[in-house]
């Protein structure tokens, strides 16, 4: 298989493949949760279940107080990396090109040497996560391979792109091949890992909001 | 012109200034990314080179390189160093035809055995030697024959260096690359659909100047010339890192000349002189005639997934495969979710408790 070959393939069924594991899985694994539904709750309601529960969706992005103080390192990286993330996945122009041939809709983009700016501290952000959860010792004695996997996962697509956008260490178009699969590595891991937050920290949080919300209290 | 004059010589009967030929110098130097002390080595060095046999190989091509080669280079000082070398078999500009022609080569391979440059445009079909001969020779046997006495190879166009149009698929022919027959000699690759002309008297300078092959990259490709991207040489790389772009090519952003790497430019993959150098004698290149590069110094660029197409876009219907995925994730979640459910109402009927072991997922 020849480089340009190998792009192809990437592009092409490879994608296809990832898009079909990642929508699948996706879907499943929210049906799954959602079908499973909830106890009714006989009791009169003293507040709207649905505020209570978009409320909680905004509220608990961020952390109190006291959170803050004891876990600052854990807050500003995960934001960090989080913001940055989303800035570099919808906001360069070669991103948008592909949701727009997806999706038929597009958007304006940001500078390049911004989204530059961005991936280097997103990147440093991530192996700050990572030496963290190395370092520390309550951090280590929870994480398991799956969270390590994760974390990989996440942080390919950064550095491949990065090294693509700078043509680092192979051919151009290997570079744009090895950075797609990156990302179709990423979206295959996705529905069986916790990447699944993504979708289901909504979830969650309207659930727990809801509860509270009914009952008239702040969650 | 006689076999022993040398390139000086040649140059100075043909009229060209000593001024001339030393900016010529000056320009090769710049061009092959050697500092300017190299100048005076060079001049000294061309000055007393001697005219090298060189034989020109057509196969599977369209004569598109030989065309650029000569046409825009005909009336300048790199024109005069094409004519100072002896070009001794090239069946598209030789007078002689038919076996008279084959005598040339022939003569010219026992008399500089060895020393001759060999020059290659077209690509070779292995499929069927009758799909392409020459005087009744095969390809095939006819590069064999020819390469095994030559100093060095230069597979002219793409073609020639990685079999090009005719090996787009599906490759009736079967064409093959130069590099895929001849292995034992030094080969220089010089891609393009056509190649830049100065690119090509640029390898013959340095081959006549240092008696040596230049500096390749990984594909065989002389470094000085495509040691960099179209894009990273881009005029208009300025609207691509804004965020600049032709969305059509009549709308409003293509009429203010932005990035056309929406239109399908293959610019960040294609590493080729053509920015710098242009075309027509420093005129213009295509991004510069408002059209997306198409890659054409790259391997298999007829393959790459379509011309217009962005190099970042899916090649396959993305939408109809996302619609299937969702339905059938639908269908499954569901299934699966009721299952969920009756096992969960199962286990509350028959009161099984929950304890630890339950909560602890090793993974």
């Amino acid at each position: 298989m020849s480089e340009t070959e190998f792009l192809l393939w990437v592009r092409g069924p490879a994608f296809q493949v990832a898009t079909i594991i990642f929508l699948l899985g996706v879907v499943v694994r929210i049906l799954e949760i959602l079908v499973l539904g909830r106890k009714p709750d006989l009791a009169e309601a003293r507040g709207s279940a649905v505020a209570g529960g978009l409320r909680a969706i905004i509220s608990r992005s961020f952390a109190e107080r006291a959170t803050l103080q004891r876990t600052a390192f854990t807050e500003v990286t995960g934001w960090i990396f989080h913001i940055g993330i989303f800035v570099i996945l919808l906001l360069f122009a070669p991103h948008i090109l592909l949701f727009e041939e997806v999706f038929g809709v597009s958007w304006p983009a940001l500078p390049t040497t911004v989204i530059d700016a961005t991936t280097i501290v997103t990147i440093i952000a991530l192996l700050a996560v990572l030496i963290h959860r190395i370092a520390n010792p309550v951090m280590r004695f929870l994480s398991r391979f799956q969270d390590y996997l994760v974390w990989l996962v996440t942080i390919l697509p950064l550095v491949t792109g990065y090294m693509a956008f700078h043509r680092i260490g192979l051919t151009p178009t290997m570079l744009i091949a090895v950075h797609i699969l990156s990302v179709e590595l990423l979206m295959v891991t996705f529905p069986f890992t916790k990447l699944m937050h993504a979708f289901t920290l909504f979830m969650s949080r309207y659930y727990d909001g809801a509860i509270a919300g009914y009952k008239g209290v702040n969650s | 012109m006689s076999k022993d004059e040398t390139l000086g010589e040649a140059l100075r009967r043909q009229g060209v200034t000593r001024r001339g030929f030393l900016k010529f110098c000056a320009a090769t130097a710049s061009m092959m990314a050697l500092p300017p002390s190299m100048v005076p080595a060079i001049a000294a060095a061309l000055e007393k080179a001697r005219r090298p046999s060189v034989i020109w190989l057509s196969f599977q091509e369209c004569t598109g390189c030989i065309e650029s080669l000569t046409r825009s280079h005909s009336p300048t000082v790199e024109g005069l160093i094409f004519d100072a070398i002896s070009l001794d078999y090239q069946h598209a500009l030789q007078a002689a035809a038919g076996s008279a022609a084959e005598a040339a080569r022939e003569t010219a391979m026992e008399e500089n055995y060895g020393k001759y440059i060999l020059i290659v445009d077209g690509s070779i079909p292995l499929a069927n030697p009758g799909y392409s001969t020459i005087a009744g020779i095969s390809n095939l046997a006819m590069l064999e024959e020819t390469a095994k006495g030559a100093a060095a190879v230069v597979s002219m166009g793409s073609c020639a260096a990685f079999g090009g149009i005719p090996k787009a698929k599906p490759n009736p022919t079967g064409a093959v690359s130069v590099g895929d027959i001849i292995k034992d000699k030094p080969i220089i690759n010089v891609p393009g659909c056509p190649p830049i002309p100065v690119v090509i008297t640029g390898v013959l300078a340095h081959f006549l100047i240092f008696g040596t092959i230049p500096e390749l990259d990984a594909l065989g490709r002389p470094m000085a010339y495509y040691g960099q991207s179209i894009h990273d040489r881009c005029y208009r790389r300025p609207f691509y890192d804004k965020g600049k772009f032709a969305n059509t090519f009549d709308d409003e952003g293509a009429k203010k000349g932005w990035c056309l790497y929406k239109l399908g430019c293959k610019g960040p993959t294609t590493y080729n002189a053509c920015a710098t150098t242009k075309w027509n004698d420093g005129t213009s290149f295509p991004i510069e005639a408002g059209h997306p590069c198409l890659g054409c110094s790259e391997p298999d660029f007829w393959d790459g997934g379509g011309f217009y197409k962005a190099i970042s876009t899916p090649t396959e219907d993305i939408p109809k495969a996302a619609i299937y995925a969702v339905g059938a994730g639908a269908a499954a979640g569901l299934a699966l979710g009721a299952l969920n459910r009756a096992k969960r109402d199962k286990a509350v009927a028959e009161h099984v408790k929950t304890t630890i072991d339950d909560l602890e997922k090793g993974d």
